[in-house]
């Protein structure tokens, strides 16, 4: 038998031993992430809950019918943190794409302190930022808009799409723009052509990123919204210490955009499809 | 369709250096002849073919195709396609899609883009591989793709960057073969940069040697062997014997011999060059006697090097020939393959 020959056969009887390992540990990794969300499913349907029962004595569909209900305003809210977060998401990706252009590909002065001006954001604790924000935002008639919550919401979710599109950006040979202009592609069409399909993985997985910072984000809109733009994260802060139930109920809705936005980007984020490798030298 | 390439004075200083790293070069490139920008590396070619293709601006002096100045035209719409060292075939797109996207930019209808595709790979001897994705092809074939991807726009120029120096020997002879087949076959203005004299001259009607940003020499292949401007040119191309002496008429007198000189000397000639492979055993005109130094098997060839009043001289004999070490030997200088070149490089 030829030295191929047994190295398949060897690699044949491999094949379910490193099946079951695979399983073992994708199955370990999804109870990690699902089991926390058992307790918080049966509130949801819980009528009465007491310790040391370890189910609840009595179900209901209450908190459910509450919050689908119109007098909950469970729906505006929905649809306010969606605007939100998928307007932080492109602006941030926008500015992320250009701006990690310009640190990913090119060597200036000063870059290192650019760097780090664009870190800033992430070591200042958030609520200073809102804070000192407030002021302003009042001044200009920003506060307790929807456009205030959005343009404060930029400041944590710039840097990360940034750093993310600047490394990316970093493992991008620029020839390839060359090569497209002396084929015939203006520099903007080489870019939307040749360039952009390159980054996009990157740029889904960062603009991902600042959808979730977004979403959850409750301290800023909170102090820039003033109460008057009522996000889910704020709805359900306010139930989460008078009703159990309906606060569980909540927080499964708050979780079902992140699901669905992950599983649609789950291809870019595998790096199966990724051109240049989604995470680069981050 | 091909167009005559002309360069005057063109030069390129880059923000923050001192010295220009192309140099007043001024040269005319016929059209339709395949035309090799030679020098090692740094030496300001590739900075040239990209100011040829408009990816750079030049600091000063001119670009002309067909008379006509380039300088402020954006490189879309020069009509100069460049392949680079790289194929950098674009990887989200199939290897079709890829050899359309020139066309594609032209806005060519769709039945003609895929029939000149279609040709053009058949040229590049790749039939069929529309389909395929870039990761799928070797090397060399990704190469050809590209190469491809620049000719069916039917460029004016066609700007090659060291197009096969990422390829292993024997691919590197296969696609030397098909650039000059296919160059021949469509007879556009083909300008390559090299850093291997081997495949200049092999390729090349003509070559430019470039040394630290400045033109040395422009000439047919083998003037550059047999009338080297310079001792830099000559070392270029593989020149080893360099005899110091001075002119008087046709000879030149040195340490070694009075050499007769068949071609006319420069009056400031001070060095006599003369290729290894040229210098011929036994008495005649030129002859002298030499000390053998030491030899070393080349499988094809023999190369020995001999002492002669204090010069070292190299030469190439057959690979069977014996010289044992200290023994006498008479070589002769044959004057026709005798060069004299100046002494000092000009400004080095």
């Amino acid at each position: 038998m030829s030295a191929d020959s047994l190295a398949l056969v060897a690699r044949k009887a491999d094949r379910p031993r490193r099946r079951l390992r695979d399983g073992l540990g994708f199955g370990t990794l999804m109870l990690a992430l699902a089991l926390p969300l058992v307790p918080v499913a049966v509130w949801s349907i819980s009528a009465t809950w007491f310790f040391p029962d370890v189910v609840p004595t009595r179900f209901s569909t209450r908190s459910w019918e509450y919050v689908l209900s119109p007098d909950a305003k469970v729906i505006p809210a929905f649809l306010t943190s969606l605007t939100i977060a998928l307007a932080v998401s492109v602006i941030a990706g926008l500015i992320g794409l250009s701006a990690g252009r310009a640190l990913g590909l090119h060597s200036f002065r000063g870059k290192r302190i650019v760097y780090f001006l664009v870190l800033a954001p992430e070591i200042v604790p958030p609520l200073t930022v809102a804070m000192g924000n407030q002021v302003a935002f009042i001044k200009l008639g920003l506060a307790d808009t929807i456009l205030g919550v959005i343009l404060v919401q930029l400041v944590p979710t710039i840097p990360y799409v940034t750093l993310v599109m600047s490394a990316v950006y970093s493992n991008y040979d620029l020839n390839y723009e060359d090569q497209a202009r002396v084929l015939g592609a203006s520099p903007l069409r080489a870019f939307f052509h040749v360039t952009l399909p390159a980054v996009f993985p990157g740029l889904v997985v960062a603009a991902l990123f600042a959808f979730l910072i977004a979403w959850s984000e409750y301290i800023m809109t909170l102090l820039i919204g003033g109460g008057v733009v009522k996000t889910l994260p704020l709805l359900l802060f306010s139930f989460a210490t008078s009703d159990l139930s309906i606060a569980s109920a909540l927080c499964l809705l708050c979780i079902l955009p992140a699901i669905v936005i992950l599983v649609l980007s789950s291809r870019y984020l595998s790096g199966g499809r990724a051109n240049i490798g989604g995470f680069g030298r981050l | 369709m091909s167009v005559q390439v002309n360069l005057a004075e063109l030069s390129k200083v880059y923000p923050k250096t001192e010295t220009p790293s192309v140099d007043r070069v001024s040269l005319s490139i016929e059209a339709g002849s395949l035309f090799a920008l030679l020098g090692p590396s740094g030496c300001g070619k590739t900075t040239t073919l990209k100011m040829i293709a408009g990816l750079l601006d030049p600091t000063a002096g001119e670009i002309t195709f067909d008379g006509r100045s380039v300088v402020r035209i954006p490189p879309e719409r020069r009509n100069a396609a460049m392949v680079f060292q790289k194929p950098l075939l674009f990887p989200h797109m199939t290897i079709g899609e890829n050899v359309a996207f020139g066309l594609r930019m032209k806005h060519v209808e769709r039945g003609v883009i895929r029939e000149r595709v279609g040709k053009m790979l058949d040229l590049v001897r790749l039939p069929g591989v529309e389909n395929r994705r870039p990761g799928e092809l070797s090397g060399g074939q990704e190469q050809r793709v590209s190469l491809a991807r620049a000719l069916v726009t039917s460029p004016a120029v066609l700007l090659l960057d060291e197009p096969l120096s990422q390829l292993d020997a024997n691919l590197r002879i296969e696609m030397r073969d098909l650039i000059r087949q296919i160059q021949a076959e469509l007879g556009v203005t083909t300008i390559f940069v090299t850093h291997d004299q081997e495949e200049a001259v092999m390729l090349a009607d003509r070559i430019a040697l470039m040394l630290d940003g400045r033109l040395m020499q422009v000439d047919t292949p083998a003037s550059f062997y047999e009338r080297p401007s310079s001792i830099a040119v000559a070392r270029f191309f593989g020149a080893r014997n360099f005899i110091p002496g001075r002119v008087s008429g046709s000879r030149f007198q040195s340490s070694v011999a009075e050499f007769e000189v068949a071609h006319p000397a420069p009056p400031d000639g001070t060095i006599l060059t003369i290729r290894q492979e040229a210098i011929a055993l036994g008495p005649g005109p030129n002859a002298f006697t030499a000390t053998v130094r030491r030899s070393m098997y080349l499988g094809t060839m023999l190369r020995v090097w001999v002492d002669t009043g204090g010069v070292e001289v190299e030469f190439t004999a057959a690979p069977g020939d014996q010289f044992p070490e200290g023994s006498e030997v008479t070589l002769r200088f044959p004057p026709e393959h005798v060069w004299v070149v100046p002494a000092a490089e000009p400004d080095a």
